[in-house]
C-alpha cells in the first residue's frame, strides 16, 4: 500500500481492498519501524489518525466522501494543528500547542484526509538541507548520509520513503521544489495569495506559500484542490475561483512553448544535472511542446534580493517570540531586558539569529533605502522579466537545483554557499510565481528535479505539463532502497 | 526676553468600532484583563490581521470633517519594538502613506474669535495592551484587552501658541468626532490621548526652537497644567543661557511636573516597513462620496446657523453648538417653547450651570427638552415670573415632573387677578404709611427708587406669585 499513489489509494479505497484504517495503521507501523532512519516526523500523532481513520471509513462505506477521504497525509510542523505540539523546529516552540488548525489543515481534514503527525523542518523554514532543525537533521532516503533539501525536508523524506503518500509543506525561496528535487518526490508551490497563510507560522510573509508534496503531479492536484481558496482570515489570498487542478491533466501538450531561460543553465549548473534537465527537455519536447531560449536578465539580482527582504520580514515576524505568552522562556530572568535576551538566545538556533540580524540591519535607519526599499526595486526587475518571458511563452524550465542532494554537513558552516542551492528556486517567490518540481533522473543515485515554472494562477498548466511527462517517464516511480527492509 | 510658545499636538482617538481593527475581538472598556484578546491580539503564531472597515470608514470620515485630502491608496507599516504590552513586537501602523492627509480645523477662544489650525495628517493604528505594575509580587501583568483597539493619530502642524489654544483645539476636536460618532471622546477611559510638542523662540522670531515632547496627557485640565509647566521650565533654562534638550517628558499630574523619560523607555529606531500581512487600503470616490453624504450637519455649520437662523451671538452660538447632544436639546426646546433666544439663554445658563453642578453630561439629564418648553412657556404666557421659574427648574431637576404639574403642586401660578393684587397692594400701602409719606414726598426720580420697596412687599406677601408688571401699574395707582 505504501508504494501506491494518492490517486491509487484513493481507488483502492473506495473499492474496499482496504479500509483507511489498514491504511493508517501500516503507515504508522512503518513510521515506527522505519523513522528512526529519516528522523522525518517531528510528532506522530496515531491515535487521532486512527480515529480520523474510521470515521473516514465510515464515510466510504455510506458512499460518501471526496477523492481525498480516508487518505493518510502529513503536515510540515509549520501548520498549527489544535492540540498538537507545533514547533516550526525550533525550541522556540517547542512547548507550543495551538488551540486552532491552520486553514489548510481545516481544508485537507475537511477533504477527509487523515493526518499521520507533523514533519520535521528547518527552523522556522529557514534552511536548505533540514539541518537547521531543533530535533536534528532529517535524512535523504536515497542515501541517509545526504541531506533530504529544506526547508520543508521532513515532509519530502516521509514521502520518498513511503511513511506517507503526500504531506503539505512551504515554500518561501524553494523550500518545497528543492527538497522535491532531491528526494526525488513531486512538489509545487503555487502562485502567491492562492493558499491561504493563516495559522502558517510566518517566516517571511510577502514570499511564504503553502503547497502540495506528493510522488506524482496528479496527486499534487487532487491535494491543491482541497488546499487552494480564498480565506477572508487572510487579507493577501486572493478571491479568484479555485478550478479543478485535476480537470485539465490529460490534456496534450502540442503548441505548448517552453522557456529555457540561459541564466538556468550557465556555470553554476553542475554538468550531470544539466544533462538529465536536458534529457527532461527533449521527452518533453517529444510530447509536443517547443523549446525557447528566453533571458532573465536581472537573474544575478535574485540571491541578493532574497537574503534582504526575507531576512527583513523575519527580523519582525520574529518579534513575537519574546518569552512573555506562549513558547520557550527563559528561567528566573532578573528583569525585562534579561527575559528576552535570555529568552531569544536560548530559544533560536544560529541561522535564526542570523537573519534576524541581517533582517534587522537591512531595515534600520540609514540603511533602509540602500538595502530593503532597493530590493523592493529589484524583485519589481525580477518580476517584470518573468512576466516579458511569458509573453512568448507558456512555462518556464529548467533545473530545480544547481545540483542532487549534498552531503550531511557538507555546506553546514558555510551560509552562502547554502543560500546558493536556491539559486534556481528563489526568484519565483519573489515573483510571487508558481513553480513545480519533477523527478528527471538520478545523479549518482541521487535523484535530480526538474523546475516548471508557471503564469501566476496557472498552476493548472504546471500540473498538466507535469502529469504528461509522468505518463511518458518512470522518474517519480522509482523508491529507493528502504533500510531494515520493511515491505 | 519675550518668548513665545508653539506647539504642536497629536492626538491618538480611539475608533468607536464594536471590534479591534485587526480582529473580531470586541472594543468594550472596562472588561476582566484578558478577556477581549483573541489569538490575533496575542500575537500567536500564524495569526494575521484583517482590517475592519469601519475602522476606514470612521477615518475617512474624520477627514471629510476636517476638509482634508484623503488618501486615495494608503499602506499599513510595521513599526518595530519591544515592549511586553505589544505582543507582535511591532505596532501596525501607517507612515508614510496615511489615510487622511492635510486638512485645516477651526478654534473658537473664549473671546469668540477663531484661528485656523493645520491638520498634518491622520492615521490609522492599533493600540498597545496595557502593562499593570501592581499585585504581581514585583512582577508585571499584562493586559491585552485594548491590544488592537481601533486608534486615529491626528497630528496637528505646529500651529498653537498657548495652553489656552490647545485646549480649546482638544475641545473642538473632541466636538466634532463626537458630532461624527467616530469616538466616544471618553478622555477618561483614555478614548482621547494626547502628545505635547512644545518649543519656546523669541518674540518674532521664525526658526522654531528645539522642542520637548510631553507623552499620553489625557485630560483637558492637565494638557493645560502640562503645557503652563513647560513653559515655564523652558524659559527658565533659555532665560538662565541655557539649552532646551530635545527628548521626551511625561506629565506627573499629582506632582504638577514634567520629568525626562528614561532612554530605555524612548524608542529610537522603529524600522518602518510596508505590513505585508495587508493589502494597500485604495479608496474610489464612491466609497468616499457614500461618505460624505452620510455626514452629518458639523459644530462649525451649526454654528453659523444658530447666529444666522436664530440670531444668537457667535459665542452662544458656539457653546450650544459644541456637542451635538446639547445643539439638539437646545433646538428641541426652541421649537416647543417657541422663543429660541430665551431657550438659548435658559439652556445655557440654567441648564448648563446645573449639569456642571452635578457633573453631569447633557445626556444624562434628568430635564427632558420638552419640559424645559414647557416652563419657558409658563414665563411667556405670564403664568410664573423668571424667578419663580428658577424654583420650579430646580423641581424638575429633582424630578418632581413636568413644569404645569410643579406650578399646580405648589400653588405657585402667578397672581394676575387684579382683585386680589389690588388687595395686596392696599394692604401693603396700609401697614406701611412712613414709606407712603416719604414717597409721596419725593420727586420723580427718587420715587422710581422707593417704588422698589412697595413691589418687594407685595412679592413677599404674595411669596413672589404676583405679576410684577400688575403690581407695578396698581402701585403707581395707588401710591398716586
Amino acid at each position: 500500500m505504501h508504494d501506491q499513489t494518492v490517486a491509487q489509494l484513493a481507488r483502492g479505497l473506495r473499492e474496499k481492498r482496504f479500509s483507511s484504517v489498514e491504511l493508517t495503521q501500516h503507515l504508522l507501523d512503518r513510521i515506527q519501524q522505519l523513522d528512526a532512519n529519516y528522523n522525518s516526523f517531528i510528532s506522530v500523532t496515531g491515535e487521532q489518525a486512527l480515529s480520523d481513520a474510521r470515521r473516514a471509513d465510515s464515510q466510504l462505506g455510506n458512499g460518501e466522501g471526496g477523492p481525498l477521504t480516508g487518505i493518510p497525509i502529513a503536515h510540515k510542523d509549520i501548520f498549527c494543528t489544535e492540540g498538537v505540539r507545533t514547533s516550526c523546529g525550533s525550541r522556540m516552540l517547542d512547548n507550543f500547542v495551538p488551540p486552532y488548525n491552520a486553514t489548510v489543515v481545516s481544508q485537507l481534514a475537511a477533504a477527509g484526509t487523515v493526518s499521520l503527525g507533523k514533519t520535521n523542518m528547518d527552523e522556522f523554514a529557514m534552511g536548505s538541507s533540514n539541518e537547521n532543525s531543533y530535533y536534528g537533521a532529517a535524512k535523504n532516503p536515497w542515501n541517509t548520509s545526504l541531506v533530504p533539501g529544506g526547508s520543508s525536508g521532513g515532509s519530502a523524506a516521509a514521502v520518498a520513503a513511503g511513511l506517507v503518500p503526500a504531506a503539505t509543506g512551504t515554500d518561501t525561496g524553494g523550500s518545497i521544489r528543492q527538497p522535491a528535487a532531491f528526494c526525488g518526490i513531486t512538489g509545487l508551490k503555487p502562485t502567491y495569495g492562492r493558499v491561504s497563510r493563516l495559522g502558517i507560522v510566518a517566516y517571511a510573509s510577502s514570499l511564504d506559500q503553502a503547497g502540495p508534496m506528493a510522488r506524482t503531479a496528479e496527486d499534487c492536484a487532487l491535494l491543491l484542490n482541497a488546499m487552494a481558496g480564498h480565506d477572508a482570515g487572510d487579507s493577501t489570498s486572493t478571491v479568484r475561483e479555485v478550478p479543478d487542478y485535476s480537470a485539465d491533466l490529460e490534456r496534450p501538450l502540442e503548441g505548448l512553448r517552453i522557456g529555457l531561460p540561459k541564466e538556468y543553465f550557465g556555470d553554476g549548473l553542475d554538468a550531470a544535472t544539466g544533462q538529465c534537465i536536458q534529457a527532461a527537455l527533449r521527452e518533453l519536447e517529444s510530447l509536443g511542446a517547443s523549446l525557447v531560449e528566453v533571458a532573465l536578465p536581472n537573474s544575478a539580482l535574485t540571491i541578493p534580493t532574497y537574503y534582504i527582504i526575507a531576512p527583513a520580514e523575519a527580523s519582525t515576524n520574529l518579534s513575537r517570540y519574546d518569552g512573555v505568552r506562549y513558547g520557550h522562556r527563559c528561567a528566573d530572568p532578573v528583569d525585562l531586558h534579561d527575559l528576552y535576551t535570555r529568552t531569544r538566545e536560548e530559544g533560536f538556533g544560529d541561522e535564526v539569529k542570523r537573519r534576524i540580524l541581517v533582517g534587522t540591519y537591512a531595515l534600520s535607519a540609514g540603511y533602509y533605502d540602500a538595502y530593503y526599499k532597493k530590493a523592493q526595486q529589484a524583485r519589481r526587475l525580477i518580476r517584470d522579466d518573468f512576466l516579458a518571458c511569458f509573453e512568448d511563452v507558456d512555462i518556464i524550465a529548467g533545473p530545480t537545483t544547481p545540483g542532487p542532494a549534498f552531503g550531511i554537513g557538507e555546506k553546514s558552516n558555510d551560509p552562502v554557499a547554502m543560500y546558493l542551492e536556491d539559486v534556481y528556486t528563489l526568484a519565483v517567490n519573489l515573483a510571487g510565481l508558481p513553480g513545480m518540481s519533477l523527478p528527471a533522473g538520478f545523479v549518482n543515485d541521487r535523484p535530480v528535479g526538474l523546475q516548471l515554472i508557471g503564469r501566476h494562477f496557472d498552476e493548472a498548466r504546471l500540473l498538466n505539463v507535469g502529469h504528461r511527462f509522468q505518463q511518458a517517464t518512470d522518474w517519480h516511480t522509482r523508491k529507493p532502497e528502504i533500510a531494515g527492509g520493511a515491505a | 526676553m519675550q518668548y513665545e510658545t508653539v506647539i504642536g499636538l497629536e492626538v491618538h482617538l480611539q475608533l468607536a468600532t464594536r471590534s479591534k481593527i485587526f480582529s473580531g475581538s470586541p472594543t468594550a472598556f472596562g472588561a476582566e484583563p484578558n478577556t477581549q484578546a483573541s489569538a490575533v491580539d496575542l500575537a500567536m503564531p500564524g495569526m494575521l490581521p484583517v482590517l475592519n472597515e469601519q475602522a476606514v470608514r470612521f477615518a475617512v470620515m474624520f477627514g471629510l470633517g476636517i476638509g482634508a485630502e484623503i488618501g486615495r491608496r494608503s499602506v499599513f507599516d510595521r513599526k518595530n519594538y519591544f515592549y511586553p504590552d505589544l505582543p507582535k513586537g511591532y505596532q501596525i501602523s501607517q507612515f508614510a502613506d496615511p489615510i487622511v492627509g492635510r486638512g485645516t480645523f477651526e478654534i473658537q477662544l473664549e473671546d469668540g474669535s477663531t484661528r485656523e489650525i493645520g491638520i498634518t495628517r491622520a492615521h490609522l493604528e492599533e493600540d498597545a495592551g496595557k502593562s499593570l505594575h501592581e499585585d504581581f509580587h514585583g512582577q508585571s501583568g499584562i493586559d491585552l484587552n485594548r491590544a488592537g483597539t481601533p486608534l486615529l493619530e491626528i497630528v496637528t502642524e505646529p500651529d498653537l501658541r498657548s495652553a489656552e489654544e490647545a485646549v480649546a483645539y482638544l475641545k473642538a476636536l473632541h466636538s466634532l468626532v463626537t458630532y461624527l460618532e467616530i469616538s466616544d471622546g471618553n478622555m477618561a477611559e483614555g478614548s482621547m490621548r494626547c502628545d505635547i510638542n512644545i518649543s519656546l523662540r523669541p518674540k518674532g522670531s521664525e526658526t522654531l526652537g528645539t522642542r520637548a515632547e510631553i507623552k499620553n496627557v489625557n485630560s483637558f485640565r492637565f494638557v493645560e497644567k502640562a503645557i503652563q509647566h513647560e513653559i515655564e521650565r523652558q524659559s527658565d533654562i533659555l532665560e538662565d543661557g541655557g539649552k532646551v534638550v530635545q527628548e521626551t517628558r511625561l506629565y506627573d499630574a499629582d506632582r504638577n511636573e514634567t520629568r525626562p523619560m528614561r532612554s530605555k523607555e524612548v524608542a529610537n529606531d522603529y524600522r518602518y516597513f510596508p505590513e505585508p500581512d495587508l493589502l494597500p487600503v485604495v479608496l474610489d470616490e464612491a466609497f468616499i462620496e457614500d461618505l460624505r453624504a452620510t455626514l452629518p450637519e458639523l459644530p462649525r455649520e451649526k454654528r453659523e446657523r444658530f447666529v444666522s437662523q436664530y440670531g444668537l451671538g457667535e459665542y452662544d452660538a458656539g457653546v450650544l453648538a459644541a456637542s451635538r447632544a446639547l445643539a439638539n436639546y437646545f433646538e428641541a426646546v426652541a421649537s416647543d417653547a417657541g422663543d429660541a433666544k430665551i431657550a438659548a439663554n435658559w439652556v445655557q445658563v440654567e441648564l448648563l450651570g446645573r449639569l456642571n453642578r452635578d457633573e453631569k453630561d447633557i445626556e444624562d439629564c434628568p430635564v427632558p427638552a420638552a419640559h424645559l418648553a414647557q416652563l419657558i412657556q409658563r414665563i411667556l404666557d405670564d403664568s410664573i415670573s423668571g424667578k419663580i421659574a428658577k424654583q420650579v427648574f430646580e423641581s424638575m431637576w429633582n424630578g418632581e415632573g413636568d413644569a404645569d404639574t410643579i406650578i399646580a403642586a405648589k400653588g405657585l401660578k402667578q397672581v394676575s387677578d387684579s382683585g386680589e393684587l389690588e388687595a395686596m397692594v392696599d394692604g401693603v400701602i396700609a401697614d406701611n404709611p412712613g414709606q407712603v409719606e416719604q414717597y409721596r414726598a419725593a420727586d420723580e426720580g427718587k420715587r422710581k427708587k422707593l417704588v422698589g420697596f412697595f413691589v418687594g412687599q407685595v412679592m413677599k406677601v404674595s411669596r413672589g406669585q404676583a405679576n410684577p408688571q400688575m403690581v407695578n401699574k396698581l402701585l403707581a395707582e395707588k401710591l398716586g
